[in-house]
């Protein structure tokens, strides 16, 4: 399956030079968790505070299940907040 | 007490000045800033009066912990009556004159009355003086900026004024402080400049002292210090992207307002973030981004420094457009890109610059454009009224004449400087105004976090974020996650932001501080710098008390609870995309709720019981 990984801010620098606007496209399978593909590209797990699945909201219960499915989006952020 | 226990009065009608000491049975229940000039404002004025008459006064007003040592300690507020709402308005700045102005000796200053000539004041420790303000009369704030340092030689001297817009009567113009920091909401500057008042400049030398356990004080501060510099959010995140860093996280989660709020997310988000702000341009190799900065006393500094590309249309020929100024936050990226649908950072940038130039709100300025796109994509506003420009969604260069012509207040600028509200009114569509009591709408759409939509419909000065920023728990979990499309438990959750946020703008603190601290870091700060009985209760309490008193001047102005609503849109046009799709906002089933946990009537009027709980 493909999965749009992104990855913002002090994370950014977790992606490989081919990325494009924060983004890419990785191969996952279908038993794949959100910490699996956070593992992967060596990104410390505690850094990876908001994680959102098509927008969504991952719990941290939630992140060693398999939730995704062909063409979803993972999109990751450390601890950040504005106004 | 930390107070210099002085307010300066100005009369701008006699064009005399006279001090007098603080109200400080005022200050140990209203705390300062906010709660207290507010309390001062609804003891002085009729809050039914006319806000650009004389019978409105304005007041520049600082916290105990302004000028101190106090992370952030460099806050100000200006209070008065809005003429874009007709409610209170509490606008809160950062940047060193509120500091400077507790360094002169002075706690607040009322002006009262109306000046029969442009003037400003100069204030250097006790010497103040009303001075003719003809030569910057006309001029934009920086050039009066530039004016007033020349004329008294000191760089430290420390400026804040209104712009041409302001002069010109447009509805949200602001009070700009040190060249690009803003007291920017509700129309403060218009209030300022239909007075007369063109600008404040201060001097102050005498330092803040008067603290009431300076051993504890120093204690508390470096505490506090500490919490914010180990927070990831304080100490790493805002300094680095700033605010602008919600961009991309808003648009994730399809809360970004697009196109006068038609859509929830922005494809073009990507090119207007803080992660953009920090790329290289291919022109010169150099980022958007040059530095960030901090205000007085800051150990976060969120602020940002940046350039625009001088190839760019927008400058090419104007260099004096070519150096760095204050840059993008998210608020001013959201309006004047998202919300118009325009995706060139350098044009954004751009009406930043001149939005600072010239003292204009670009949350509103932002936001009314998008309106006026509607307008002319319905055909409601043609060539005809826009100068043969095309005010298209998405035009780079129709937002750049729009912010030139809005801020020298010339054709149709002046009909963008009525706000959305009036302007939607004008061109026969009320209903594509996305406003509440007249005040446009900050960067986060309430079909995607609900309890925004209470926070917008419920703030005491028209649609704003700052007033109750729950986005922290809906969407970043800080401090911890809630569901953004529940409305279980949001009433609850937007009063206590609200009554929080209330007392911490009357601290001389920003509110930024709130993502690292909590009362129990702040309280300790307080009540070792002034008098009063301070501890995180009643600092909550005498937030709740101040909540209350500005809801009381607003139905004394003649607001009611209709107005706490949201635009028809938003209750009845489900978002398209995102996790909010199939969304509205559920107003219906947080407000009884929120009134009821506030304890006002179903009319939304504090109950007799409520008043007398909070003394008021």
């Amino acid at each position: 399956m493909k999965l749009v990984f992104k990855l913002y801010a002090g994370l950014t620098d977790y992606l490989p030079a081919d990325a494009v606007d924060n983004k890419l496209i990785i191969e996952i399978s279908e038993h794949s968790t959100a910490y699996e593909v956070i593992d992967r590209y060596n990104v410390p797990r505690e850094m990876a505070h908001l994680v959102l699945l098509n927008g969504i909201y991952i719990k941290p219960e939630d992140r060693n299940k398999p939730v995704f499915s062909d063409g979803d989006t993972l999109a990751i952020w450390p601890p950040v907040a504005g106004g | 007490m930390a107070w210099a226990n002085n307010v300066l009065r100005v009369n701008l009608t006699e064009g005399t000045v006279s001090n007098e000491p603080l109200n400080m049975e005022w200050a140990r229940i209203y705390l300062g800033q906010r709660g207290l000039a507010t309390k001062y404002l609804a003891e002085e004025i009729d809050p039914a009066c006319d806000a650009l008459s004389a019978d409105n006064k304005l007041i520049m007003t600082t916290g105990p912990l302004t000028g101190t040592m106090a992370s952030t300690g460099g806050r100000y507020s200006v209070v008065t009556k809005s003429p874009l709402t007709g409610a209170v308005a509490c606008s809160n700045s950062g940047g060193f004159i509120g500091a400077e102005l507790k360094a002169a000796g002075y706690d607040m200053i009322i002006f009262e009355g109306k000046s029969p000539q442009p003037v400003y004041l100069y204030v250097e420790n006790e010497k103040v003086d009303i001075v003719p303000a003809h030569e910057i009369w006309g001029q934009s704030v920086w050039a009066a900026d530039e004016w007033l340092h020349k004329k008294y030689q000191d760089p430290l001297l420390r400026v804040a004024a209104v712009g041409r817009a302001a002069e010109k009567g447009c509805l949200y113009a602001s009070i700009v402080n040190d060249l690009h920091r803003a007291a920017g909401r509700s129309g403060v500057g218009t209030v300022m400049a239909s007075k007369n008042l063109k600008a404040v400049a201060v001097r102050g030398t005498k330092g803040v002292g008067n603290i009431k356990d300076p051993g504890a004080f120093m204690q508390a501060v470096n505490a506090g210090k500490q919490v914010l510099a180990e927070n990831a959010v304080t100490g790493q995140g805002l300094p680095t992207y700033g605010t602008q860093v919600l961009m991309n996280i808003i648009n994730e989660v399809g809360a970004m307002p697009t196109r006068n709020m038609r859509e929830v997310q922005f494809e073009g988000a990507s090119k207007i973030s803080a992660e953009a702000m920090h790329e290289p341009r291919a022109s010169d190799g150099k980022p958007n981004l040059v530095t960030n900065a901090g205000c007085f006393g800051c150990t976060i500094a969120c602020g940002r420094i940046s350039t625009i590309d001088r190839g760019h249309f927008s400058i090419e020929n104007k260099p004096q457009y070519w150096g760095a100024s204050g840059g993008l936050e998210y608020e001013a990226a959201w309006a004047l890109g998202s919300d118009t649908g325009v995706d060139d950072i350098d044009a954004l940038t751009y009406a930043n610059f001149i939005c600072n130039e010239d003292g204009i709100d670009p949350i509103s300025f932002g936001a009314t454009v998008a309106a006026a796109m509607e307008l002319y994509d319905l055909g409601a506003i043609t060539k005809a009224q826009t100068d043969g420009v095309e005010l298209k969604f998405g035009s780079a260069e129709a937002l750049a004449w729009a912010t030139e012509v809005t801020c020298k207040g010339e054709g149709f600028g002046l009909d963008l400087g009525l706000g959305s509200k009036r302007l939607c009114e004008k061109y026969g569509h009320p209903d594509l105004s996305m406003t509440v009591k007249g005040q446009e709408f900050p960067a986060y759409d309430p079909r995607g976090i609900q309890g925004m939509g209470l926070t917008y419909a419920t703030s005491n000065r028209g649609a704003c974020h700052l007033r109750s920023y729950t986005v922290s728990s809906e969407v970043m979990g800080v401090p911890e996650k809630t569901d953004p499309l529940a409305t279980e438990g949001k009433p609850e959750m937007v009063k206590a932001y609200q009554d929080a946020t209330a007392i911490v703008d009357s601290s001389g603190l920003c509110v930024f501080t709130t993502f690292a601290w909590t009362l129990e870091d702040i309280a300790p700060q307080v009540a070792a710098a002034c008098e009063g009985d301070w501890t995180p209760e009643t600092m909550l309490e005498a937030g709740e008390r101040i909540w209350n008193l500005e809801r009381e001047f607003n139905l004394a102005a003649g607001l009611t609870a209709a107005d706490d609503t949201l635009p028809k849109r938003l209750l009845t046009e489900p978002a398209q995309t995102g996790p909010a799709k199939g969304h509205v906002n559920r107003l219906h089933e947080m407000m009884p709720k929120y009134y009821e946990v506030r304890g006002w009537t179903e009319q939304g009027v504090p109950t007799a019981e409520t008043r007398q709980r909070l003394g008021l």
